[in-house]
């Protein structure tokens, strides 16, 4: 298993790196077409062949990499961290913070997060500029998708609020900020760390629907739910199988980060 | 006591869904462009007939008049007019409603079926490499995106419905083959298999009564998984149900449609975790 583990992690390090790289490792900028070679088969010059538009899809995948895999993390950061205040705040301050906290997350899990987001995509400008679209996308991710990892951090910090080393703390006079910081934060950290790992296959896979339907990053930018959308066409498939890297690479990704997860936490 | 805890878990789930509706009304209230409306760039309208469609509009405009009013009128069984269908609300979600059902009943009841026939030999039999095989397959379905797998079964002329049973079942298959493991390390089953009694017997008496009602949480939460998935499903595949339904709606800030999906989902998601919470409720009073 922690062989795995290590080729999952490698291959992780090497799709990112590639991609942070793209600029050096692209044979081409991901706008820039080839009006001579529309919808041209894979090639010397063009490894995965070209797009309708002419644009290179090699380039293209390197580049909606570096969006997905920069942009998932920051999306599951953002929610982590609402998640580690709202549900922190509920489970160790208890009463009625916990009560009505509890009653927000219960609000929020009982609308399923892409129909949250549909919403909420949907009220912003759908003719943004591909920069402000990709904000937009992640940032909505991050700010809809924090109620089930509050209820689990709300969870632990309410069984470390009531645990013998915080009431020894407590009984020795540490309070406050000082008892968050040094006794709370400290335990809670593994599960806060589970559940932003747990985020960043979700946020990556809500990216590739939501470019589905076209609510995801707007073109010219490519991402891997706009290039996905090239599989709505069956005949281009057909005619080019290179068409399914995007897809390939999705699940490699996905399944690396799977293969990474805290076992303990991702069993439950 | 009975009676006081139906009516505080009533009172939960009814304030919840009021909420809900407020939520979604909010947002597509406050929400850039709501107030303007493709049909008034007509350039064959007159100034009367643009200032018709504003006022037409009017009684959205105010958010908490608007919501009481819709309550008040959702009491007498009218759920409003589309903006973007014209159409009664109630007639659209009922038409759509039996599409979004049959997807995702059929979608939860295959996920579940396969999710447990697949974990069960793993957990009775511990064969390594079937174990190894049901994960790695069970795996791949967890990282394909549910709408791709809906197009590929579209375009062969599968059953899209499966798209929904296969992402689903890895999620079941896992947590109940962990739950399973963990309930034969349990000291009652341990003790069981030291008095010798036979392996179905330990299962149906023992283990199963253990697991289901972590199972049935599970449950609960699956309604939720599957509208979710239903969205993009219904969308690429052109499936006339509830999911295309608040796609359209939201592209077209259609008010009436929006509050109406949100308090209905809303509302249907509670009702299956309050279905599961009685159902552990049930199990765990018959156990103690």
């Amino acid at each position: 298993m922690k062989r795995t583990r290590n080729i999952a992690a490698g291959i992780l390090v090497l799709i990112f790196a590639a991609s942070l790289l793209a600029g050096f490792v692209a044979p081409a900028p991901y706008a820039a077409q080839f009006r001579d070679f529309v919808s041209a088969p894979a090639s010397r010059r063009f490894w995965l062949g070209t797009d309708e538009l002419g644009r290179d899809r090699w380039s293209r995948l390197l580049y909606g990499t570096r969006i997905s895999l920069l942009l998932a993390p920051a999306a599951a950061l953002l929610s982590t961290f609402m998640a580690v205040v709202i549900g922190g705040i509920a489970g160790y301050a208890g009463g009625w913070w916990d009560r009505i906290i509890g009653r927000v997350i219960d609000l929020f899990l009982s609308l399923p997060w892409l129909f949250l987001f549909l919403i909420v995509r949907a009220l912003l400008p759908l003719n943004a500029s591909p920069l402000t679209s990709v904000t937009l996308t992640f940032t909505i991710m991050g700010l809809v998708g924090w109620a089930p990892a509050a209820r689990i951090i709300r969870t632990g910090a309410q069984s470390l609020r009531n645990s013998d080393l915080v009431l020894h703390a407590r009984a020795c006079g540490c309070h406050g900020l000082r008892l968050v910081l040094v006794h709370l934060a400290p335990g809670l950290k593994p599960v806060v760390f589970a559940q932003f790992w747990i985020a960043i296959p979700t946020f990556i896979l809500g990216e590739a629907s939501l470019g589905l339907i076209g609510l995801g990053v707007a073109e010219p930018l490519p991402s891997w739910g706009n290039l996905l959308r090239e599989l709505a066409n069956p005949q281009a498939v057909a005619s080019n199988p290179w068409t399914l890297a995007p897809l390939a690479a999705l699940v490699i990704v996905v399944s690396c980060f799977q293969l990474l997860l805290p076992q303990k936490e991702f069993a439950s | 006591m009975w009676i006081q805890r139906i009516a505080r878990h009533l009172a939960v789930f009814v304030l919840t869904t009021l909420i809900a509706g407020l939520l979604g009304a909010s947002l597509v209230r406050f929400g850039p462009g709501f107030e303007t409306d493709e049909q008034q760039l007509d350039p064959r309208l007159n100034a009367q007939s643009v200032q018709a469609l504003r006022e037409s509009h009017g009684s959205e405009r105010h958010l908490l008049a608007f919501y009481l009013h819709y309550l008040g009128r959702m009491a007498a069984g009218d759920l409003g007019v589309s903006r973007s269908l014209a159409r009664p609300v109630a007639q659209l979600l009922s038409e759509r409603a039996a599409v979004t059902l049959q997807l995702m009943g059929a979608g939860i009841a295959g996920g579940w079926l396969l999710g447990l026939a697949l974990a069960l030999p793993a957990v009775l039999f511990r064969a390594p490499r079937y174990e190894l095989a049901a994960t790695a397959l069970s795996s791949l379905f967890l990282c394909a995106p549910t709408a791709i797998l809906a197009l590929v079964l579209f375009f062969v002329n599968g059953p899209v419905r499966l798209a929904i049973a296969l992402l689903i079942f890895p999620k079941v298959f896992r947590y109940a083959r962990n739950l399973l493991a963990d309930a034969y390390t349990q000291p009652h089953v341990l003790a069981a298999r030291a008095r010798g009694l036979s392996s179905q017997r330990i299962f149906f008496r023992h283990v199963a009564p253990w697991a289901v009602p972590q199972l049935l949480a599970l449950a609960g939460v699956s309604l939720g998984i599957a509208f979710g998935a239903a969205i993009p499903i219904e969308v690429l595949c052109d499936l006339p149900g509830l999911g295309q339904l608040a796609w359209k709606a939201a592209l077209a800030r259609d008010l009436p449609v929006l509050v109406s999906l949100t308090i209905l989902i809303a509302a249907f998601t509670q009702l299956a975790n309050s279905a599961s919470d009685v159902a552990i409720a049930a199990c765990t009073r018959g156990r103690a």
